[in-house]
């Protein structure tokens, strides 16, 4: 059977790849791609680790086929710092030690982020519904949801 | 310390996606390797016919059991504690027997994971299945299925003839409990019961291994301790560990689960025989079905107590399920049941028991959350039948430096009675409860431990700093390493890179586990920055033309010692280190022991729930930890244990559990059904550091890691109890079966 | 006079039931070859997956250490942890 030539654009930039059918879209990113800040926590959308943005739409990659993606804008964890410049939650989530092994960090930036450009001021109870999906084992979240309210108030000010 | 600094060094990559953890690794030429694993809970290996998978194109190599040495049933040293290398061994390939559901069988490296899976499926495996035994009250059971036909129980007298599930039995007495429970005036005398639960990192098990022609093996891979896996794997492949060199990539959560192998020598296996690096990442599912979750266990608790809340004789009975090879921290269970409290007369007994399950792991404070769940559940009840405050009735009893505890020593200097202290004085305490809320109390011991350590300090040419040492970082040492070097070097935090060597370029570790590492680890930098120290000190001796001991080292810059003739100038780090190779060439410095003197840790927990009696739904309202810390080196990371632990601690008292069907298949395995608490299941959790030193460190660091797992399952219980009205000693609280309860 | 204080298990498998043993030594290890001498055996027993606690702090390596010549010293479980 004949791969799927998909062309994409990932973190604004033009992508083509071949995948086959049954591969999803975090396959293809982690193992095509090169792209593995992008995580497999679980591989049934439970965990949220993969979580990235397909047209603007915070999705767990695991559960897309990379087929779906053909012409469309995908998002990842990769693409959230401009360059060297750290994006406030980055930033916030490192000074407020609201990471620990990390492995969920860049799901939840990406979540995050997501809901930030939806509500820039989210209250703890909108934050803790909304990062329901993005598992984390380390932190207690305690940490992760004063993070988000922090880097909320620093895009608010800038 | 003094300062706050803001992130950790290395840490910056954890934000962009950039860290490697184990699964992110790749080399040219890298094939995929995946695993064969039992269908069955308990059944004999007929046969394993490979032939047809190894046919199939692309695949490179098919292992199994035959592929491994026969290792010798027997207790050998290990890194830290006896290990039986057989027992390892064969948890990660099953030689002649599966014993749980998931039990590895063969694997296969091929081209692709597609070709991979294919290949497994043309493996034959011809099983004779035998009946089964999940329960630990089963398996104690006289006519329960055997697991190991040569396992007689450890610890009874005389040896027993036959053999049995029951590994070992373990006895710990203090004074004369049969007297003690004589002369109280309460008796009071539960039985509880704790489900297996998984320690649920986030990242799966991940390795790469490669194996070059003459032999030299590498392996990347995500674990609790590089040195640890070299060390299996060269045991179990009978390897010179010098042909090892193991390198830690990031670790993506480990709990104690990755302190042993499970892929690691597989896929050295697969890779020697396919002449391939080899990379296997186990799926979810596997990670539920064939890795260590911690034991579930039965207990039995009887306290005896004088009017005035005295304690004076305690009991604790309890049996943990090890899965399927012995090693359940059912030792761990016994010493740490009642080290909060100063009872002059105690006894624990404690049955270490296979079953057909997963091979258990351990998981924070291995042993102590379920005994403590235990003891702090009916401690809660006597406090009720005494109408004491549960605080007042715990600091009536409470451990305090010179308490002899019922594993032998007195206890040193700890910090107990002050986060009770903390505990009664907190505003969470004093707060009024609405209809249907209860506020639980609950406190956790656990000893921390020291161990093997080593560090090096490097100094660079233009006085910045490099501190290298073995152990992976889990939860923020890294900035710990580096602080601590900081401080004895006197230059600022930013200045001093922390680095986690491989094996084979830094001394010996032992694993990251048991709160070690900034304790221990930590003590290792402090002596290699202090040897670093000696050394900047000779060197200006040297340009000085003085001795070593009329130089001063202070805040990052040798000055003359008092009394001296100040003609000198004072020389900073820097100075001293650009003239290095004039003064006797590059200034390094390094330490290596055995680290004893661990700082004992304890801690209280305060747990506001409310229940609904509709439905049984228990909702944590509010949740504040209390641990002496010793001294927090980093408190951002501190803060950050002390609520990761209790919130995995409140997820093992109120959802998470193991669901197996009556052919021993586990039914959830996968996080949908497995439920780890989630955002939306939590409170903010207070953390509030007490800081009683400890003087075993030159900081006064304990470990804070483990400590805080151990109250939260009995906060929780006993907060459901106050709200409720009724007591449910059997965990999890989940709302059918407190339902159930409140029907009744 | 070090104070040798031991579990009760240990103490019939290894040194006739004796729970408190006491003994001269100025080392762990002087102490440990005193046992020995006095109960064959002794040193084997504490070989491997024993930890020592001198006057309450344990040490993971008992050949190590200095006594007081008032020390209590037990010997327990060697501890891991998660």
């Amino acid at each position: 059977m004949s791969k799927h030539h998909i062309s994409t654009t990932i973190n604004g930039e033009p992508v083509e790849f071949l995948c086959d059918t049954a591969q999803t879209l975090l396959d293809v990113l982690r193992d095509e791609l090169g792209l593995t800040g992008s995580k497999e926590g679980c591989g049934s959308g439970d965990c949220g680790a993969c979580s990235v943005l397909v047209e603007g739409r915070l999705v767990c990659a695991c559960l897309v086929l990379a087929a779906e993606v053909d012409r469309c804008a995908v998002e990842t964890i990769e693409g959230v710092a401009q360059g060297n410049a750290l994006h406030p939650l980055q930033q916030v989530f490192l000074n407020e030690a609201a990471l620990q092994c990390g492995i969920c960090t860049p799901g939840i930036i990406v979540a995050a982020k997501a809901l930030l450009e939806k509500n820039p001021d989210p209250d703890e109870e909108e934050i803790r519904f909304w990062l329901a999906g993005n598992l984390c084992r380390c932190t207690g979240y305690d940490k992760i949801v004063r993070a988000v309210q922090q880097a909320a108030l620093v895009m608010r000010s800038a | 310390m003094g300062r706050y600094p803001a992130g950790s060094p290395g840490w910056r990559d954890k934000v962009t996606g950039q860290a490697n953890y184990g699964a992110d690794f790749s080399l040219p030429g890298m094939i995929t390797g995946r695993v064969l694993r039992s269908p069955h809970a308990h059944a004999r290996i007929v046969s394993i016919d490979t032939t047809e998978a190894g046919k199939l194109a692309g695949v490179r190599a098919v292992v199994t059991a035959a592929d491994f040495p026969d290792l010798p049933s027997e207790v050998v040293a290990g890194g830290e504690s006896p290990v039986n290398y057989r027992y390892i061994s064969c948890n990660a390939i099953a030689r002649d027997k599966v014993l749980y559901e998931g039990h590895a069988v063969a694997a296969v490296a091929a081209i692709s994971a597609g070709v991979a899976e294919q290949a497994l499926k043309l493996i034959r495996v011809e099983y004779e299945v035998l009946p089964h035994v999940i329960d630990v009250r089963d398996a104690m059971r006289d006519d329960a299925p055997l697991l190991h036909d040569n396992l007689y129980t450890e610890g009874v007298d005389p040896k027993p003839t036959k053999p049995s599930n029951i590994a070992k039995r373990t006895e710990f007495l203090l004074g004369d409990p049969a007297a003690g429970f004589a002369e109280s005036e309460i008796i009071l005398e539960r039985s509880y019961t704790t489900q297996p639960v998984h320690q649920g990192y986030i990242e799966p098990h991940a390795c790469v291994a490669s194996v070059a022609a003459d032999g030299m093996t590498t392996v990347w891979s995500s674990s609790q301790g590089q040195f640890m896996v070299r060390e299996f794997c060269a045991k179990l492949l009978k390897i010179a560990d010098s042909d090892i060199r193991v390198l830690p990539a990031e670790i993506g959560g480990g709990f104690g689960g990755k302190t042993t192998v499970y892929l690691e020598p597989l896929a050295i296996a697969l890779s020697r025989k396919s002449g391939r690096p080899v990379k296997m990442v186990m799926s979810r599912e596997e990670v539920f079905k064939a890795s260590g979750p911690t034991s579930g266990g039965v207990l039995q608790v009887k306290l005896g107590a004088r009017r005035d809340g005295t304690l004076v004789a305690a009991e604790c009975e309890l049996a943990y399920q090890a899965g399927a090879f012995p090693g359940s921290p059912a030792i761990p269970g016994c010493m740490t049941a009642f080290a909060c409290y100063d009872i002059p007369n105690a006894r624990t007994v404690g049955y270490d028991v296979v079953s057909n399950r997963p091979k258990c792991a351990a998981y924070r404070a291995p042993g102590a959350p379920m005994a403590a769940f235990a003891v702090e559940s009916a401690l809660d009840e006597l406090a009720l039948e005494l109408g004491m405050d549960p605080v007042e009735l715990r600091l009536k009893n409470a451990a305090k430096e010179g308490t002899r505890a019922l594993y032998g020593p007195k206890m040193p200097v700890i910090g107990f009675v002050e986060t009770l202290e903390a505990a009664r004085a907190h505003a969470h305490y004093n707060t009024p409860l609405k209809a249907n809320q209860g506020r639980g109390i609950a406190s956790g011991f656990w000893f921390n431990i020291g161990g093997q350590s080593s560090a090096a300090v490097h100094i660079n040419e233009d006085g910045t700093a490099e501190v290298v040492t073995g152990n992976p970082d889990i939860g923020g040492s890294r900035a710990s390493m580096a602080i601590m070097a900081a401080e004895v070097l006197g230059i600022d935090y930013a200045k001093v890179k922390p680095l986690i060597g491989d094996t084979a370029s830094v001394g010996y570790c032992f694993l990251t586990g048991g709160s070690r590492v900034t304790f221990a680890t930590g003590k290792a930098v402090v002596e290699a920055a202090n040897d670093v120290v000696q050394q900047l000190r000779a060197r200006a001796a040297k340009i000085w033309k003085c001795e070593v001991d009329e130089v001063i080292w202070k805040d990052g810059v040798a000055h003359p010692a008092q009394g001296q003739t100040d003609t000198r100038t004072q020389l900073s780090l820097a100075e001293i280190a650009a003239s290095a190779a004039r003064t006797g060439g590059p200034i390094s410095g390094k330490a290596s022991l055995n680290v004893g003197g661990a700082g004992p840790g304890f801690g209280t927990h305060l747990c506001d729930v409310e229940v609904d009696p509709e439905t049984g739904r228990v909702t944590v309202l509010r949740y504040t930890v209390i641990q002496d810390v010793g001294r927090a080196i980093h408190p951002g990371y501190v803060e950050g244990q002390m609520q990761g632990g209790a919130a995995q601690g409140i997820g093992w008292a109120l959802n998470e559990e193991y669901v197996y069907d009556d052919q021993g298949r586990l039914q959830n395995s996968g996080f949908l059904d497995y439920r780890m608490p989630v955002a939306s299941d939590l409170p903010m959790i207070d953390a509030v550091l007490v800081e009683v030193p400890n003087p075993a460190h030159p900081f006064g660091v304990r470990g804070v890691g483990e400590v805080p797992i151990v109250p939260p399952l009995a906060a929780v219980a006993n907060a459901v109890a106050r709200a409720s009205g009724v007591r449910v000693n059997d965990l999890p609280i989940s709302p059918p079966r407190l339902l159930a309860a409140l029907m009744k | 006079m070090a104070t040798v204080l031991l579990q009760p298990e240990f103490a019939r498998r290894n040194t006739a039931g004796q729970r408190l043993v006491e003994v001269d030594a100025d080392t762990c290890q002087a102490l440990i070859e005193r046992m020995d001498e006095r109960f064959p055996g002794f040193a084997d027993a504490i070989a491997t997956g024993v930890a020592v606690a001198i006057d309450g702090q344990i040490y993971p390596d008992p050949l190590q250490q200095d006594l007081r010549p008032d020390s209590e010293v037990c010997f327990l479980p060697a501890l891991e942890g998660g």
